[in-house]
C-alpha cells in the first residue's frame, strides 16, 4: 500500500469562486423553490378536497410572514429562471429564417420575455376581474 | 445499444420550463403574495367558493393538473442533474427518488381533482 496522499483540489464551495458559477447555481436553485411552490399548490388542492374549513386553514397559513417571505424569494428566483430560459432558447432551437433574413437571438429572446409579460398581465386580469 | 429514456424526461423538463417561465412568476405573485396580503387583489380572489368552482370545471382541472405536474417534472429533472455539482453521486437511487416524487405528485393531483368532482 502506498502511503502517498496525492493532492486533490478541494471542490467545496466551488460555485462561490466565480460570478458565472454563482449565477448558474442561482438558476439551478430556482428548481428547488419551484418544487416547493408546486407542493404548496398540491397541498391547496388536497385541502380544497376536504372542504371549506380545511381550505381556510391552508389560506391562513399563506398569510403568515414566513410564507410571504418564502414567496418573495421564490418569485425573484423563478423570475431569474424565466429570464435565463428565454435567453438560452435561441441556442436550443434551429435557426429561424424569415424572408431570407435570420432572426437574431436577441429578437427571439425578446419574444419570450414579452410572452411572459403578456401572460402575467392576462392572468392578473383574470384573477382580478373575471 | 439500449435506448435512452432521457428524451422523455427532457421533454417534460422542457415543457415545465416553458410553462414555469410563462406562468411561474405571476402565479407565485398572486397566490403567495398579493392575495394573502389582500393588496391589489381581494383575498376572495383565491377564496374557497372561487377555487372550488375552478377545480370543478374541466378547464380548471386541466390547468391545475398541468401546472402542478409540469412544474414538478421540470424541477426534479433540474435537481437531479444538479446533484453532481453539489458533490452527490447521481445514480439510479437518486433518479428513482427524484422522478418517483414527480410521478407520485402527478398521480396525487389527478386523484384529488377526481375526488373534488364536477
Amino acid at each position: 500500500m502506498s502511503a502517498r496522499k496525492p493532492y486533490v483540489r478541494p471542490m467545496d464551495g466551488w460555485w462561490r469562486r466565480n460570478p458565472f458559477f454563482l449565477r448558474y447555481m442561482v438558476r439551478e436553485s430556482s428548481a428547488v423553490l419551484l418544487a416547493i411552490y408546486a407542493v404548496i399548490l398540491l397541498t391547496g388542492v388536497f385541502r380544497l378536497s376536504q372542504g371549506e374549513a380545511a381550505y381556510a386553514a391552508w389560506f391562513a397559513a399563506l398569510t403568515c410572514p414566513f410564507s410571504i417571505l418564502f414567496h418573495w424569494v421564490a418569485l425573484l428566483t423563478v423570475c431569474y429562471h424565466a429570464y435565463t430560459w428565454w435567453k438560452v432558447m435561441p441556442k436550443t432551437m434551429p435557426m429561424l429564417v424569415i424572408g431570407g433574413r435570420r432572426i437574431s437571438e436577441v429578437a427571439l429572446s425578446g419574444i419570450g420575455w414579452a410572452a411572459t409579460l403578456a401572460m402575467s398581465v392576462a392572468v392578473y386580469a383574470l384573477a382580478r376581474w373575471a | 445499444m439500449k435506448r435512452s429514456n432521457e428524451p422523455v424526461f427532457w421533454s417534460l423538463f422542457g415543457a415545465g420550463g416553458v410553462l414555469s417561465a410563462l406562468l411561474g412568476p405571476i402565479l407565485i405573485f398572486i397566490t403567495g403574495i398579493i392575495a394573502p396580503v389582500g393588496l391589489w387583489l381581494p383575498q376572495e380572489a383565491i377564496g374557497y367558493p372561487r377555487m372550488l368552482a375552478i377545480a370543478q370545471s374541466w378547464c380548471g382541472k386541466v390547468t391545475i393538473f398541468v401546472v402542478i405536474s409540469l412544474f414538478l417534472w421540470h424541477a426534479v429533472h433540474r435537481i437531479y442533474h444538479s446533484l453532481h455539482d453539489l458533490g452527490i453521486r447521481a445514480g439510479a437511487g437518486a433518479a428513482a427518488v427524484c422522478y418517483g416524487f414527480a410521478l407520485v405528485a402527478t398521480l396525487a393531483t389527478a386523484g384529488l381533482l377526481l375526488i373534488i368532482g364536477f
